[in-house]
C-alpha cells in the first residue's frame, strides 16, 4: 500500500493543493500580535475546520461502501492528501513551544490543549453532518426509485 | 513572495503529505493498525524539524525563503492535525479512552516538548 506509486501521487496532487491553501490563508490573515504576543489563530481556524471536513469525508465514505475503487482515491486524493496537507501539526507544537519560549506559559497551555479538544470536537460534528448527509442521499433515492 | 517560492511552498507540502503516506503505511505494517502510531511519529517527528527550523531561522542560519519551503511547505504538508484528531475520536467512539487521551493530549505534550527541543537546538547552534 505504501509502495503503491498512483496512491503517493494521489496524496502529492492533494497535499500541494491543501498546503497552498493553507498558504494563502497564513498571508491573507496572518498572526495576530496582541501586546507583544504571537496569536496564531488563522492556524487554529484551519486545523479545526480541516478536522470538521475530514470528519465529515471519512464519515460519508464508510457509509458509501468499503475502502475501494473511487471511495479510496477520494479518501487519498482530499483526506490524507488535502485534509492532510491543509491541516498541520508541527505549526501548533511549534507556536504553542514559542509561547512558552515568551513566558506566556498560560496562553500557551490554552491554544495547545484548546486547539486539540476543539479539534475532537469539529471532527465529531463533521462524522455527525457526514452521517446525516448520508440519511439524507439514502432516503432522497428510496423517494426517486 | 514570488510566485516560484509560493508553488515551491505547496510542492513541498505535496512531498511532504507523500512521505506521510509512505511512513505510515510502513508502521502500519510493522506495529499493526490497533493503535495510530503512524500519525504519531510524524506528528512529534515533524515538530521537532520544525522547531529545528524556526531556531535556525531566528539564528539566521537559514534563509527566509528556505524556512518557509521547509517549514510552511514540507513539515506542514508531512504533519498533520485533522487525521491525529480523527484517529482520537474514532478511539473514543470505540470506547478506548485511555488510548483516546494518549492519542490526544500524550501526542500534544510530546510534540511541543520535542518543537522546544528542537528551536532550543536550533538558537544554540548560533
Amino acid at each position: 500500500m505504501h509502495l503503491n506509486w498512483r496512491y503517493l501521487g494521489l496524496v502529492f496532487l492533494g497535499g500541494t493543493v491543501g498546503t497552498a491553501l493553507r498558504e494563502v490563508l497564513g498571508l491573507v490573515l496572518p498572526p495576530i500580535d496582541l501586546a507583544g504576543v504571537h496569536l496564531p489563530l488563522t492556524t487554529l481556524g484551519i486545523n479545526l475546520f480541516g478536522a470538521l471536513l475530514l470528519g465529515l469525508l471519512l464519515e460519508a465514505l464508510v457509509r458509501l461502501g468499503h475502502d475501494a475503487g473511487g471511495r479510496r482515491t477520494a479518501r487519498l486524493l482530499l483526506g490524507t492528501g488535502l485534509l492532510g496537507g491543509f491541516t498541520t501539526y508541527s505549526a501548533l507544537a511549534t507556536d504553542s513551544a514559542l509561547l512558552l519560549h515568551g513566558g506566556a506559559i498560560g496562553l500557551a497551555i490554552a491554544y495547545a490543549l484548546g486547539t486539540v479538544l476543539l479539534g475532537g470536537l469539529a471532527t465529531w460534528l463533521g462524522i455527525v453532518l457526514g452521517a446525516a448527509l448520508h440519511r439524507r442521499g439514502e432516503s432522497s433515492r428510496g423517494e426517486n426509485g | 513572495m514570488t510566485p516560484l517560492l509560493f508553488l515551491g511552498i505547496a510542492a513541498a507540502g505535496g512531498v511532504g503529505a507523500s512521505a506521510r503516506l509512505f511512513l505510515d503505511g510502513f508502521v502500519r505494517t510493522r506495529l499493526g493498525g490497533a493503535f495510530p502510531y503512524g500519525t504519531t511519529i510524524i506528528n512529534v517527528s515533524g515538530s521537532l524539524l520544525l522547531g529545528l527550523v524556526t531556531g535556525l531561522a531566528m539564528n539566521l542560519l537559514l534563509m527566509p525563503e528556505w524556512s518557509l519551503v521547509l517549514g510552511v511547505g514540507l513539515l506542514g504538508g508531512y504533519t498533520t492535525f485533522s487525521t491525529a484528531s480523527f484517529e482520537t475520536v474514532r478511539l473514543a467512539q470505540a470506547h478506548r479512552y485511555l488510548a483516546a487521551l494518549v492519542n490526544g493530549v500524550g501526542m500534544l505534550a510530546a510534540s511541543v516538548l520535542a518543537a522546544a527541543l528542537g528551536l532550543w537546538a536550533g538558537l544554540a547552534l548560533g
